[in-house]
């Protein structure tokens, strides 16, 4: 019998490169098979030597295939041993193949798109922009190099994990650590979240609510305060102990709403968000809808 | 603007615009794609600054099958250009901002557009595999690619040459409340993109974490970092604890409910 002709480790790495672009003859007809074969070529080549084998398995890649770009990588390491077994003289049928790519794509997809868009990118993307906004280079890249050494490790390792696992894997995923990774990931993402409505949603009502005169003693009397080195010091340490700059104490709607719960209104406005792209209205029409809210509500004075 | 910072500009649209599509170096996201623009037009600074502003909107906007989220790549590459042309310096940051949300709609366009180019492409491709022509099938899957890229590069490459005193009487006539205005919708518009992704990945179960995380965040002196690390210690506890159930109950050593078992078995 001829010697097994195996998938060296550099065409698996060069496989797991080319998916990098996956996505990008990405169509509306089958997708992403374009970039799909782009990845599979090295295999090819190595695995099969005459024309006509060559030419089947190309376009037997080229059927339609769509899921979340960085878990292909276990989809195309599970298709890298069915064609290793195949090229041998296994009885792989091409359904066999084109099985396992359909019947994974999908509950794959469901794992990466809300562990890699959902959770991993809105959290770094926040904890990079945080800093970004205060004009620290440091975020962006702290978002990228950790982006791409997260997104890299994942492709590569599962890659080989389909790989060695081969059939097997589908199994493995249904159940196990997968299913703890997806949970932890959507603990943490929820978490997050909550603290970023709060902080990064602002809506600021401007009308004033109160204006209360305050007594005698409760605000710095400027009239008695000196120009001087002094005077600053006196009103510096009238300040810090409590007393406030105007003779007014002014209450808008917004401390008001503050002091129930901080963060409030952009959490029902949040909600409110959630229900309407429930309901199918697109996000950009949200989008433009809350500018001009925020237009008109300028305009009249309201925020 | 000089020639060399133009040539710079253009080749990091392009490669905004092929990732795009890729999305996976994240050279399209506002934070790297604003950032670039700004060192290669020695405007590092407000660029920054838009960058994490305008991610801060985009960050749940994402691919998900075959659905385009807006197109945060033209956004965040022709806002920074506007900033830069327009030189109000950090100031300009509210105005670039409302410039760069209608812009995400029309980059979907372009997308759309390009994506339809593609099913041409892939059938290129169909015939070049009847023949085993590796390098055709590579060509076209680059080209592919390269046409994505333009899809960004040359709207910029526009930008660039429309002289600055043009941008910048543009950006003078808009009126204040046009622009304040903006800037306050801009607060609200983030919600959007937090609801798409509660949305996705809301249960019953994972609710409380959203209230405890919310509460928390009020306390101002609490980092992301410090929120980050509560968030996986409360995930993995909670984890450990529904293992701890889980066994228990498999082990059929009872209701799951000690004291009930004493009560069962006192006679």
């Amino acid at each position: 019998m001829a010697e097994r002709i195996e998938l060296q480790k550099n065409d698996r790495l060069s496989v797991c490169l080319r998916s990098t672009f996956l996505q990008g003859s990405w169509n509306y007809e089958r997708m992403q098979n374009g970039g799909w074969v782009f990845a599979m070529i090295p295999a090819i080549k190595r695995l099969y030597t005459t024309k006509e084998e060559q030419s089947a398995a190309l376009k037997r890649h080229l059927e339609f295939f769509n899921t979340h770009p960085y878990v292909a990588s276990p989809i195309l390491g599970v298709t890298l041993a069915l064609e290793e077994d195949r090229a041998n003289g296994a009885p792989v049928e091409d359904s066999a193949i084109q099985g396992v790519k359909v019947g994974m794509m999908g509950p794959l997809a469901g794992v990466g798109d809300p562990v890699f868009w959902f959770t991993v990118r809105p959290i770094l993307g926040a904890l990079g922009a945080s800093l970004a906004m205060s004009g620290n280079i440091l975020g962006p890249i702290l978002f990228f190099v950790l982006w791409n050494v997260i997104r890299f490790a994942f492709m590569w390792y599962t890659q080989e994990f389909g790989y060695r696992v081969g059939m097997e894997i589908t199994k493995d995923l249904s159940g196990g650590l997968l299913k703890k990774v997806t949970k932890v990931a959507s603990i943490l993402g929820m978490f997050v979240l909550g603290a970023l409505v709060e902080r990064w949603v602002s809506i600021n009502f401007v009308p004033v609510v109160s204006k209360v005169q305050l007594s005698e003693g409760a605000y710095i009397d400027w009239d008695n305060i000196t120009g001087d080195a002094a005077g600053i010091k006196t009103a510096l340490s009238q300040y810090a102990g409590g007393y406030s700059l105007e003779p007014e104490k002014v209450t808008t709607l917004q401390n008001n709403l503050d002091s129930l719960i901080p963060g409030f209104v952009p959490l029902l406005l949040t909600l409110l968000c959630m229900r309407l792209l429930k309901k199918n209205v697109s996000a950009i029409a949200i989008i433009l809808g809350l500018f001009v809210i925020g237009i008109v509500g300028h305009v009249i004075g309201l925020l | 603007m000089s020639g060399i910072s133009i040539v710079l500009v253009v080749i990091v649209a392009f490669l905004a615009g092929m990732e795009g599509i890729l999305d996976e170096f994240q050279f399209h996201q506002p934070l790297v794609a604003c950032t670039l623009i700004g060192l290669v037009t020695g405007q590092a600074v407000p660029c920054i600054i838009l960058g994490g502003t305008l991610q801060m909107i985009a960050l749940g906007w994402a691919n998900i099958g075959a659905a385009v989220a807006p197109d945060a790549a033209l956004a965040s590459v022709a806002s920074a250009i506007i900033l830069v042309s327009g030189g109000q310096g950090t100031a300009g940051v509210d105005t670039a901002i409302a410039v760069a949300v209608p812009l995400a709609v029309a980059g979907l366009f372009l997308t759309m557009i390009v994506r339809t180019i593609s099913v041409a492409i892939v059938h290129q491709m169909d015939a070049a595999a009847e023949k085993a022509n590796f390098g055709a099938i590579q060509m076209w899957q680059l080209i592919a690619i390269a046409l994505q890229g333009c899809r960004i590069a040359i709207p910029a490459a526009a930008l660039c040459v429309i002289p600055a005193q043009i941008v910048q009487n543009f950006l003078n006539s808009m009126p204040e409340w046009l622009t304040s205005g903006m800037s306050v919708g801009g607060g609200m518009v983030v919600a959007v993109g937090y609801a798409m992704v509660i949305n996705m990945m809301a249960t019953a179960e994972v609710w409380p974490f959203f209230a405890i995380g919310f509460c928390l965040a009020a306390i101002s002196d609490l980092t992301l970092i410090s929120l980050g690390a509560i968030a996986l210690a409360f995930a993995f506890i909670y984890l450990r604890l529904s293992e701890n159930a889980a066994a228990a109950s498999a082990a059929g050593a009872g209701s799951g409910d000690p004291l009930g078992d004493i009560l069962d078995d006192y006679e």
